[in-house]
């Protein structure tokens, strides 16, 4: 391997490009700050590429590691010590993937303060590929509350009319968790005097200690994935945020807290974990079919997607903790899926509300007289979202749902009924929205696809479709790491 | 060309077809897209035949093509098992879907989605054949799930209709429900087998068929031979799960000739006849199939005789059919099942084609109220509709009796539970079958010219526009790519019985394909078999013979010579009729116990749940508690300074008594 630092150019690629993109300032320069963001972007994404292309499957070990000490205080230190492993690396391509997306998404419709907007989700890219690689306690935990201050922006600069309240219960819900985490990590310290989060995986740990660790971890990754009950905030979150804050809060914020489970909790407290993983497959399967319910009655598009999307989060911490192979290969599948698919999702919906400036299910019908090649599009991914095989929807959904009946037939009984629930609340909404007669002036108004828009759905279609017909690769990454994780889970630390 | 290469071609060529069709309609135009569809299809059933030789020449072949994922030690594959079923299959596939997409050149010729509907067609088609081609559950439940896509698509082809996409909704949901209880099947095969390979499976039948489910007790194998057969209900429309499909005729005729008769909802009994040495080792599984059979059968049957509308005569016909089919299922007798699955692959999709033929000449009505005395019109379309009538009641020599009496045989044969109640089914079933057969063949072909007269109320017309011929109006002969295709499938129709019945059943075509256990089966009615020929004639002789023919003239008594005697009758049997018209509340009990109470359940778990107490007990309490606090500690600070200065010199006080008194 060369030595070229490719995590920390990951890192810090889109967020010193950001702070460039700010430096362009006034809308004046807005076509400007349009193209050094794509810049920046495509360049962010060039290099996570070798991530992929070098990554040694075979080891379970981190790779890329990149450690420098920053020594603080002579009793309090931390490093700068980065790795991916094959649970982080996948997320640290899609979120730079992702990011080209939203700004591309942004181009024409965002037109007041262009280089903040901009630079926010730039800045935001970079801080969660450094989520994803910190191996350091403090560093993650830097990572992890500074992304919430791009993301609290966004919402509430860019958002919709409830924008200020939408913002506060995002950073409120989110905030009070990580507090518990701050007080977790610290306990970690002070035992193992170590931020090395992988020193933490070796820690010999006490159950009582292990159970207040879990709790506080799932509290505060609960929050994020989220997991019912506190999943309120995503719905209002969804529905105010800009297209682009959208699509990467489903894309990638959602998937920091299931992360955070992989890299911390499943690790560092195994004993806790195996102990209350019923608890949790309990809130998980609650997820998939209570929020199920709920997305059925739903009339606005943005909140249907919304608890979709926590619907197949729930699939998610389900596969993680019935600590099986295929449930956690599964989950992880249906993570970078669902990247793709709530992506497309939110992405489509942004194409009408531009044009519509309505995210009510009832101001539309018929779209497909007006917008043919949109309508294609659509179904596709609405086809994904209902985890229709051959898509990348399934994929992830098939994987658990056989680690489910593995590891209990009731369980996987419940995660089943998404194949219902999943389809009938996706393809009611595209049924109202799409099929029909043309509903009013507005829809027979319709203009289909431009260019831009035809080219980032057809390049996320391109990955639904690739992803869905041929898994192999995804998977082939995972194997060693996860393989590694279960065995240190089984073994345990008592 | 290797064989391999061959075996590709059929799938990929309709798929070929349907991206050129779909993504580059306006480009070809509508000759283009119809010329490229047809070839692909074609040129898939030329192959098909080319296999059927290497087969028949003892050539079978499994393996796969690429491995898709790999997890847990499991490799999920994508792959061909070709073997004598399959290759039946692939003939009977490729045979009618080329045959449809013929009939679509005339049928479709006006409609703006031309090019589209060959899209979807030809992809129809690629999904069924990867269906039946697999040698995997994988590929088995991707098939599956991908003809069920583009049969929703199809449904809602007119997709301006509301009753259209509310039918396709609720068939692709029904069909959800019997994929779930089929990918729970399919879950538990691989967590006790660790493989998804029929082959390797089947090794472990008798070990699955000596275990019991952890979390239940119950007897693994017959679990998932239900959850396996509870897919094969929905794709099968079996009671209860048969709701979606007299709904599905919403789509336009020649799809519910390939898709919603001849092929796709025959995918259950392919299904199971392919995992008969799954089936064979649970009693219990068989006479739940049997069961649910029979009842198809017999209480579907009855749904034909008062429904209006021709094509639904047809769909709650196939709904029929398909319980024989199950039921042969039920029987150990699966090459019977997947024989009438043949014949009435062939003589059901040429009623079909021909209803659609009848109209076009009506102009797009479809009431058989308002049609009668058409032989007149259209002789092509009436001479094939009436074969395939014949055949479809089991007249002897024609092909759907051979299929149907073997089925009976075998149903008298049997001795599993519920043998007893299938065999009264499916032979009062026999007398249904003539009955609402003719009854249709009757008021369409024979009898008063009712067409052309101004429509009263009670007339079953969906779209906006106004349908049926006007006053004077006459109906016509379709053109010739209509009426070919019914004579391409008439012939079958007749013959293919009397040629196919020595090897298919009593031969060993199957042997290799299809296990057999300890089942009597087809056993009994082997050793009374002595050739085709002596079959019909022994035919007739037999009950089903007679029980068709009283149907039959039941049916002219009833609605050629006394007309008048339907009305009385559905008058004094008010109640009856009402249920027969209700279709049994299936549809009314759905909508309102299932559909709304989701809907109900969903909207008080948001309300209540989210947005009562979550929101607004824990998340707003909390708040409220915060603000709470904050306006009593505001109390505190007045701003008066001598408030503060009387606060201090107390706290002073207070402590310092603290302090010396613990010294």
């Amino acid at each position: 391997m060369t030595d070229i630092p490719f995590l920390s150019l990951a890192i810090w690629v889109p967020i010193i490009g950001g702070l460039v993109v700010l430096a362009t300032g006034s809308d004046r320069n807005a076509p400007l700050a349009r193209t050094l963001a794509l810049v920046t972007a495509v360049f962010g994404f060039a290099v996570t590429i070798p991530l992929y292309t070098r990554f040694d499957v075979a080891s379970a070990a981190m790779q890329f590691t990149e450690a420098r000490s920053w020594v603080w205080a002579s009793h309090f230190k931390f490093d700068y010590y980065l790795g991916v492993d094959g649970l982080s690396v996948w997320f640290v391509l899609l979120n730079a993937f992702i990011t080209i997306f939203v700004v591309i998404a942004g181009w024409q419709v965002i037109r007041d303060r262009v280089a903040q907007y901009m630079a926010a989700f730039l800045i935001m890219s970079g801080l969660m590929n450094g989520i994803f690689a910190a191996l350091d306690g403090v560093l993650f935990y830097v990572f992890f509350e500074a992304s919430l201050i791009p993301l609290y922006l966004i919402i509430g600069i860019w958002g919709g009319p409830n924008r200020v309240h939408a913002a506060i219960k995002f950073f409120l819900f989110t905030l009070a968790g990580s507090l518990l985490m701050l007080l977790a990590l610290l306990y970690l310290y002070s035992v193992s005097g170590s931020f090395n989060i992988l020193d933490w995986h070796r820690l010999p740990l006490g159950m009582g200690a292990q159970s207040l660790i879990f709790f506080a971890f799932l509290i505060a990754f609960g929050v994020k994935v989220p997991m019912w009950p506190v999943h309120t905030w995503l719905p209002d979150a969804h529905v105010e945020a800009p297209t682009g804050g959208s699509v990467v809060l489903a894309a990638i914020a959602l998937k920091l807290g299931a992360y955070g489970f992989l890299r911390f909790s499943l690790p560092i407290v195994p004993n806790a974990a195996v102990e209350y993983a019923p608890l949790v497959i309990a809130l998980s399967l609650i997820a998939v079919v209570y929020i199920g319910l709920v997305a059925l009655v739903q009339a606005d598009m943005k909140k249907l997607v919304a608890y979709s999307s926590i619907s197949h989060m729930g699939f998610v911490t389900l596969g993680f903790f019935m600590f099986n192979l295929f449930g956690i290969e599964g989950a992880l599948i249906q993570m970078i899926s669902h990247g793709f698919v709530s992506a497309a999702m939110f992405l489509c919906i942004g194409v009408l509300y531009d044009r519509m400036h309505s995210r009510q299910i009832a101001d539309y019908g018929g779209v497909v007289k007006t917008m043919p090649k949109f309508a294609a599009f659509f179904m596709l991914f609405a086809m994904a979202n209902a985890g229709l095989p051959a898509t990348s929807g399934f994929v992830g959904e098939f994987t658990v749902i056989l680690g489910a009946v593995q590891y209990n037939f009731w369980v996987a009984f419940l995660a089943a009924t998404t194949l219902i629930l999943g389809a009938a609340y996706t393809l009611w909404m595209y049924k109202q929205v799409v099929f029909g007669a043309v509903a009013n002036d507005h829809v027979a108004q319709l203009v289909d696809l431009d260019a831009r828009e035809f080219l980032f759905l057809a390049a996320l279609a391109f990955c639904v479709l690739a992803m869905g017909l041929y898994p192999f690769p995804f998977t082939e990454v995972m194997h060693a790491s996860v393989n590694e994780l279960l065995r240190h889970v089984t073994a345990g630390k008592l | 060309m290797d064989m391999k290469t061959l075996y590709l071609l059929v799938p990929l060529a309709p798929l070929a077809g349907a991206i050129v069709a779909g993504l580059f309609g306006k480009l070809v135009g509508r000759t283009g897209a119809h010329l490229v569809a047809i070839a692909g299809v074609l040129a898939a059933f030329i192959a098909s035949i080319l296999i059927f030789q290497d087969v028949q020449a003892g050539n079978t072949f499994n393996g796969a093509l690429y491995t898709w994922m790999r997890v847990g030690g499991v490799n999920f594959e994508v792959g061909f098992l070709i073997d004598q079923l399959t290759v039946m299959m692939m003939l009977v596939v490729t045979f009618v879907s080329l045959m449809v997409h013929i009939y679509t050149i005339g049928y479709m010729a006006d409609d703006p989605g031309y090019q589209r509907f060959f899209s979807y067609i030809s992809l129809f088609t690629f999904s069924m054949l990867m269906l039946v081609m697999s040698n995997n559950f994988l590929q088995l439940f991707f098939g599956w799930e991908a003809v069920g896509l583009v049969s929703y698509l199809l449904i809602g082809f007119w997709y301006e209709r509301p009753t259209a996409i509310h039918a396709n909704l609720k068939a692709f949901l029904v069909n959800r429900v019997g994929d779930f209880g089929f990918l729970l099947g399919i879950g538990l095969i691989v967590a006790h087998t660790g493989s998804l390979d029929y082959r390797e499976v089947f090794g472990h039948a008798q070990t699955l068929a000596s275990q019991e489910m952890a979390a239940t007790g119950w007897p693994l194998l017959t679990a998932i031979c239900i959850c396996l057969f509870i897919g094969a209900m929905g794709k099968s429309a079996q009671v209860p799960l048969h709701v979606w499909l007299p709904d599905s005729m919403e789509g336009p005729t020649p799809i519910s000739a390939l898709i919603h008769a001849a092929t796709m909802v025959t995918a259950g009994i392919f299904m199971v006849a392919r995992m008969s040495p799954l089936f064979e080792l649970s009693d219990v599984a068989l006479s739940f199939v049997l069961v649910i059979g029979a009842t198809t059968a017999l209480f579907m049957g009855f749904l034909g005789i008062v429904q209006n509308d021709i094509k639904r005569v047809v769909a709650y016909s196939t709904l029929s059919q398909l319980g024989y089919m199950t039921v042969a299922l039920g029987v150990s007798a699966y090459s019977a099942a997947v024989f009438h699955l043949m014949t009435h692959a062939f003589f059901k999709a040429l009623l079909f084609l021909g209803a659609g033929s009848v109209i076009i000449g009506m102009h797009h009505d479809q009431d058989m109220r308002n049609m009668g005395g058409l032989w007149k019109y259209m002789k092509i379309t009436w001479i094939t509709s009436l074969i395939g009538s014949l055949a479809l009641i089991g007249t002897p020599f024609f092909s759907g009796f051979y299929s149907k009496d073997s089925i009976i045989e075998a149903v008298h044969a049997s001795n599993i539970p519920g043998a007893g109640y299938a065999l009264f089914c499916v032979l009062v079933g026999v007398f249904v079958t003539a009955f609402y057969s003719f009854r249709m063949y009757f008021l369409v072909f024979h009898g008063r010219e009712r067409f052309g007269q101004p429509h009263d109320g009670a007339h079953d017309d969906h779209g906006e526009h106004h349908h049926g011929l006007a006053p004077g109006q006459k109906p016509h002969e379709s053109p010739w790519v209509v009426t070919v295709p019914l004579v391409l499938l008439a012939i079958p129709s007749v013959l293919i019985g009397f040629f196919t019945i020595a090897p298919l059943l009593f031969g060993d075509w199957f042997k290799e394909a299809i296990f057999v256990g300890g089942h009597v089966g087809l056993k009994e009615a082997e050793e009374a078999f002595h050739g085709a020929f002596r079959m019909a004639l022994h035919g007739l002789v037999t009950a089903p013979f007679w029980l068709a023919l009283a149907g039959v003239a039941l049916a002219w008594f009833f609605y050629l010579k006394r007309p008048d005697i339907p009305a009385t009758i559905a008058r004094t049997l008010r109640p009856l009729v009402t249920v027969l018209e209700n279709k049994y509340y299936f549809d009314r009990f759905n909508e309102i116990f299932l559909a709304g109470g989701a809907r109900l359940l969903g909207r008080g778990l948001w309300k209540g749940g989210d947005q009562g107490l979550i929101d607004g007990l824990v998340v707003g309490g909390t708040t409220k508690f915060v603000g709470w606090m904050a306006r009593i500690s505001s109390l505190f600070q007045t701003g008066h300074l001598y408030q503060y200065a009387f606060t201090m010199i107390i706290g002073v006080f207070v402590l310092l008594t603290f302090w010396i008194a613990r010294v």
